[in-house]
């Protein structure tokens, strides 16, 4: 398999890439980790006028947390920097349980984060995490940068908001308000697939109460699904039975799976029920056992 | 006395010798057909149809021509004026090279480019422009028989349906007469799905045609040489002794490199007409959508059961799904290939099959896809019919097939549909493989664990097959019957080239080979090289694959070895100075009987060959063998799995599993063991998740790696490796193939494992691959789901 | 090629862009002048002939063009050559001396950690970049670590056992 001509162009600062990316008119496309560009590529689904490789591109490489918690990671921040992250480890559950999660330990060596965004494959796992905990994609264009909600950043399937001449460069992961606690859960049939289904859960408390509450669906639509009602279902009170049925149902209900060679429809659905209460019981377990 | 050679210390039979390929592939020094580059080579790339059935109604190539770099492109009509649109399968039956009417498959050859390198092929080939008429696309068996099913083959005179072949095998009356008489009848419908060898390494080939000297070499990835040979002089009417097929290093084959590809086909005509070596490499799409695949049979099956447990007869219909062509690799009296040994560990007095196959637009095969022809359904259908039996009758798995195994001392058995088993001992192998996983144990737990509600199931799948085709009476392909070869010379230093018509694909014959002659001459195997899949140099050979080459190619060294010593001894003779009847042979070394410290090495025989032969005699210490062998062997096996099933996601987890396999006398213990690890990965991948499906247009789901799925190191189970060993009574050293059993066997096993873990709620079967989805979806349906 | 001559196209085809890139394979020092459209894979494979790269699917998941790229595993095929200038390239190539095999190897071959030999050194070099960050991996740190290299042959059983054999002797080299 091998790609069609395209120009290449590696720019040193942002800046230059961004007015390359002018240049090209809607024919360019960024470079980031590109796991899952090159293969588009190689199998000629993708054939771009020009390819703008950031990699050259210093300072866009890190992951960290501000002094308030709030969680940034820059675009060359690679799948294998999150899966060894202590401060996700430590910090950040939702993202801790999903990063390991990520295609193969060899493409995580390459692949980044928010390159998986913008690629916004309704079968991207970070996107849903990054639903949950109500992220934001930090776009840089020549009149400089905006902050876009990951729910309202990918439009669908393959698609996102950004301008021709915008690049992502850093996603951001609001600072907790209260405790945070969640999960990822992925049914795949083996290391490297897509997820037949996915949920991220990720939820604050304060006390006994839920004081805010996030739900993504990987691989059950057209796009990522932002399971806000579940999520709502959960707010404001204490994790309970009686709770976690309820956001399961409204989850199970957000869902648009379509029937394919991975699982039907009705098994997606029924796998989203059964990780929303899996995610939430194991919480209320830990938080027992904490007790 | 002189001490007695140490057989395994020089690497004769049962050591395990490390490999001596190893060596080159480590460093990263393999040599596969993509590895090689000849002067002045150009690329080929072919343009495969996007549409699964459809009139071609033009094809435009004036774009492509325009490309700079581009040397040539071939369409089917520039090929029928060279008489090479179509070309012969290894089943009697005629294949596309490039499409000329309409298009059979999705995948399916178009037209192609030479370019001066494959991006500029690749190029070339989207700019080709075909203008396709849709036609009604047929996906199955079904749909092929329905009644108003568009024709596929209207290519073929007297062709006026979708039918392959109507063929059946046993005995229809008496098996009838045996349900008459049963207590009751175990039915079983299944699915064994379409599926891929998919070996790494793609298809490829460089065509070098020198026209100076009229020869053509050609480096192809082939499992059989010698056939292709044959089939090339046969469609491109070229004189056989002017072509050279060479098969370098394989990166793996299992069946799917033994068929003649449209792809092999082309870069011939090209290096022929543009007089430069052409070089194709196929794709991973391109390998999984057109080349020869494995399985996708229906069953209906039937046993005829008495109250005791007694198996009274066997009642099978399968229904093969082909493809396109029939391009089955298979011997040519067998058009379901060796179906027909199933249920050859078990003493049934009657059986009768029926098998139809039918044309659909999927890609071709049916190949022997790591397994002796469609032995692996026909083991999969046996214990899956065995276990719904048992259970049908409330017996336990493993006494019910106790009751129903051939006794030991029977033998030779002359199973139901015609095959002669000659040695066994399945009762024994099945308690081996019990007592290692600890069956009475396991059964209680898994009632312990039903009461926690959690779903633990064991499956058992016990087999005898048929491996090592031919003899020559009975197994042919394409008319060439089905023995093999090796060449042995032995240098006057007594270190030697062995040559055979196999072609290993990662078994390691350089390794095992040697070891054969090593314990037949004392030669160590450190001094013997191997060499294989050059037609120039190594005799006429069948091939590997059907894990015949043990059987066949490992039987054709023993013998030659046995002519070399033979010769060797008159050798010895003359350099002791007595007659032969005097001499006697131990490892390596011949003695005067009367004076055992007396003697001449192999060695010294050897020296002797070249500069001190006797008066009268040829000189020179080398010899041929061409082996035919009298019988199959049939190896044995017994394959446990037990699992745990989340009854809320259908996921489902092997915990262990247990193999305990017969093949005979182990040449390489290692490696024996090695094949087997394959084969039961083989098993787990086709039970869990690999196949490929279609959708109703006839888009292949699974045509690459990120849709057809194998397993990696994390979900591939680990295996505890046993043994029995009843040597083959007829082969040379008492060998059997291996290197399939596990394939063969296994799969029943995983899916007996699940099935026994939902059975209690009414599940009596799952089709292969066992998805999460399809087991949860079991449950739900089940009536005590 | 010889700096005395070159063969070049009489007519070389318009608007082809190409780019020089300079890298370092194996300790050494090469460079090449690249359509930015070439894959890395191919670049060692016909570029610098280094064959040990295999390539086995399109699509980033059989990993038998591993290589590693600045010390870490990466899919040779899901990188271009241009991405790879001023970058330090390991393959197969680079991981026995002239003389004597890297434990890892020796490993491969003591373990009969592989058959058809396709996948092995995408396997090799996985495996190298797990020892060179954990000297004493477990059975499931190599399953894990492994499991973006496909093998149709070996069930994998003894590729782990080979891992684990190459750890154990690089550790007794006081080698990790």
């Amino acid at each position: 398999m091998y790609p069609s001509r395209f120009r290449y162009e590696a720019p040193r600062s942002l800046d230059q890439a961004i007015d390359l990316l002018r240049t090209g008119g809607g024919e360019a496309k960024v470079l980031a980790g590109g796991q899952s560009l090159v293969p588009l590529l190689k199998l000629r689904f993708a054939a771009p006028e020009l390819l703008v490789d950031i990699n050259n591109i210093p300072g866009l490489d890190y992951h960290r947390v501000d002094p308030d918690g709030t969680i940034r990671i820059g675009a060359l921040c690679r799948h294998a920097d999150l899966e060894r992250s202590t401060v996700l480890s430590s910090g950040q559950p939702t993202m801790a349980a999903a990063a390991p999660l990520i295609a193969d330990p060899i493409v995580r060596n390459r692949g980044t984060l928010v390159g998986s965004l913008c690629h916004a494959d309704p079968q991207g796992d970070w996107a849903s995490v990054m639903t949950a905990l109500g992220g934001h994609v930090v776009a840089q264009g020549a009149d400089g940068r905006r902050s876009i909600p990951v729910a309202q950043f990918v439009t669908g399937p393959f698609q996102n908001v950004l301008a021709i001449d915008e690049i992502a460069v850093e996603a951001v992961v609001p600072a907790p308000k209260g405790t945070v606690a969640g999960g990822y859960l992925k049914l795949e049939r083996r290391v490297g697939d897509f997820a037949t289904a996915g949920v991220a859960v990720a939820i604050e408390t304060s006390g006994e109460l839920i004081t805010r509450a996030g739900i993504g669906l990987t691989g059950v639509g057209g796009a990522t699904i932002d399971a806000v009602d579940a999520a709502k279902a959960l707010v404001g009170r204490p994790l309970s039975a009686e709770s976690i049925g309820q956001a399961a149902d409204l989850a199970a209900q957000a869902a648009r799976p379509r029937t394919d060679h991975r699982g039907s429809a009705e098994y997606k659905r029924h796998i989203v029920h059964t990780f929303v209460v899996r995610i939430l019981s194991r919480i209320t377990e830990s938080a027992e056992r904490a007790a | 006395m002189t001490q007695a050679l140490d057989e395994i210390k020089i690497g004769g039979l049962g050591a395990s010798r490390k490999r001596v390929e190893d060596n080159r592939f480590v460093r990263g020094k393999g040599n596969y057909v993509d590895d090689i580059v000849l002067p002045g080579m150009l690329h080929m790339e072919i343009l495969r149809s996007p549409m699964a059935h459809a009139r071609i109604r033009s094809i435009d190539t004036s774009k492509a021509w325009a490309i700079p770099g581009v040397r040539l492109v071939l369409t089917g009509e520039m090929m029928a004026t060279r008489n090479l649109a179509w070309m012969p399968t290894l089943s009697y039956d005629t294949q596309a090279v490039l499409a000329t009417d309409k298009v059979r498959f999705q995948g399916q050859e178009v037209a192609c480019v030479v370019a001066d390198d494959p991006y500029i092929a690749k190029d070339a080939c989207e700019a080709i422009v075909v203008d396709y008429e849709p036609l009604p696309v047929i996906v199955n068996p079904r749909q092929a028989m329905a009644e108003g099913a568009p024709l596929i083959r209207d290519d073929k005179e007297n062709q006026h349906d979708n039918v392959v072949y109507d063929w059946e095998v046993g005995d229809r009356a008496g098996t009838d007469r045996a349900f008459e008489q049963a207590d009751l009848v175990s039915k079983l419908e299944l699915h064994y799905p379409r599926s891929h060898p998919s070996p790494l390494e793609c298809c490829g080939s460089i065509a070098d045609y020198d026209r100076s000297t009229s020869k053509l070499t050609v480096y192809m990835t082939t499992q059989a040489p010698h056939i292709v040979r044959a089939a090339v002089a046969l469609v491109a009417e070229l004189p056989e002794h002017m072509i050279r097929i060479i098969s370098p290093d394989l990166g793996g084959g299992f069946g799917n490199k033994v068929p003649v590809y449209p792809g092999y086909v082309i870069s011939i005509l090209a290096s022929i007409l543009l007089e430069q070596p052409v070089k194709w490499i196929e794709d991973k799409t391109g390998n999984l959508i057109s080349t020869g695949f494995g399985r996708d049979v229906y069953l209906r099956g039937e046993l005829a059961l008495r109250k005791d447990g007694k198996i009274l007869g066997v009642r099978m219909h399968t229904d093969a799904d082909h493809g396109a062509f029939f391009s089955d690799a298979q011997p040519s009296k067998f058009k379901i290939g060796l179906m027909h040994s199933a249920f050859a560990c078990y003493d049934v007095p009657t059986a009768h099959l029926t098998a139809r196959g039918m044309y659909t637009n999927k890609a071709p095969g049916g190949v022997a896809y790591r397994c002796s022809f469609r032995v692996t359904e026909a083991m999969f259908f046996q214990e899956r019919m065995v276990q719904a039996a048992a259970d049908d009758l409330g017996m336990d798995q493993a006494e019910f097939r106790r009751l129903n195994f051939v006794r030991d001392d029977d033998f030779p058995h002359r199973t139901p549909f015609g095959f002669l088993t000659d040695s066994g001992q399945y009762g024994k192998c099945l308690d081996v493989g019990l007592e290692a996983v600890g069956y009475q144990d396991f059964l209680r737990q898994k009632e312990e664990a039903k009461k926690e509600g959690r779903l633990l199931g064991i499956g058992i799948s016990v087999m005898t097959e048929p491996l090592g085709a031919g003899n020559s009476r009975e197994y042919d392909i394409l008319g060439i019957k089905m023995f093999d070869s090796a060449e042995l010379r032995v240098h006057m230093t007594g270190k030697a080239i062995l040559r055979t018509g196999a072609k290993s694909q990662g078994q390691g014959h350089e390794t095992t080979w040697a070891q054969i002659v090593s314990h037949e001459l004392g030669i160590p195997a450190e001094d013997i090289v191997v060499e294989e899949g050059d037609t120039d140099t190594a005799p006429f050979g069948m091939g590997t694959y059907a894990s015949r080459s043990t059987p066949v190619a490992g039987a054709a060294v023993a013998m030659v070895s046995r002519k070399i010593r033979a010769k060797a001894r008159k050798l010895a003779a003359h350099l002791l100075e007595v007659s032969e009847e005097d001499v006697e042979w131990e490892l390596g070394r011949f003695y005067l009987r009367s004076a055992p410290d007396r003697g001449v090495t192999i060695q010294e025989c050897a020296m002797a060959a070249y500069s001190n032969m006797p008066d009268g005699m040829e000189p020179g210490l080398e010899n041929v063998s061409y082996y035919d062998p009298p019988n199959l062997t049939w190896p044995f096996g017994c394959y446990i799995a037990t699992v745990e099933v989340d009854p809320e996601t259908g996921v489902w987890d092997v915990l262990n599993m247990v193999a305990v396999d017969d093949c005979g006398v182990r040449i390489n213990p290692m490696i024996v063991e090695g094949q087997i690890h394959g084969g039961l990965t083989e098993g787990f991948a086709k039970s869990s998740m690999q196949w490929i499906t279609f959708d109703e247009e006839g888009n292949c789901i699974g045509s690459n790696f990120m849709d057809y799925l194998i397993p990696t190191a994390w979900e591939t189970p680990r295996f505890e490796l046993l043994e029995t060993c009843v040597p083959s009574p007829h082969h040379p050293i008492g060998a059997k193939g291996v290197g399939e059993s596990a394939t063969v066997g296994s799969p029943a096993a995983y899916v007996n494992a699940v099935i026994d873990a939902v059975a209690h709620l009414g599940v009596r079967n799952i089709d292969m691959p066992l998805l999460p989805d399809r087991v949860w979806s079991a449950i739900q349906s089940a009536p005590s789901g | 090629m010889t700096s005395l001559y070159e063969e070049i196209s009489p007519d070389p085809p318009d608007n082809v862009p190409v780019r020089r890139v300079t890298m370092t394979v194996n300790g050494e020092k090469r460079a090449a002048d690249v359509e930015p459209r070439l894959l890395l894979a191919h670049l060692l494979r016909y570029g610098f002939m280094l064959t040990g790269t295999h390539t086995g699917c399109d699509t980033s998941n059989c990993g038998a063009c591993t290589v590693l790229f600045d010390g870490k595993a990466i899919k040779s095929c899901t990188m271009l050559a241009v991405q790879a200038d001023g970058h330090d390239v390991e393959t197969v190539e680079g991981l026995a001396t002239a003389s004597e095999l890297h434990p890892i190897q020796e490993g491969f071959k003591h373990e009969h950690g592989l058959q058809c030999g396709f996948c092995t050194p995408g396997m090799m070099l996985a495996a190298k970049a797990l020892l060179d960050e954990n000297d004493d991996p477990t059975e499931d740190e190599v399953r894990w670590a492994m499991s973006g290299n496909l093998c149709r042959c070996t069930g994998y059983q003894n590729i782990v056992k080979s891992v684990l054999w190459a750890a154990e002797k690089l550790r007794a080299e006081g080698r990790s």
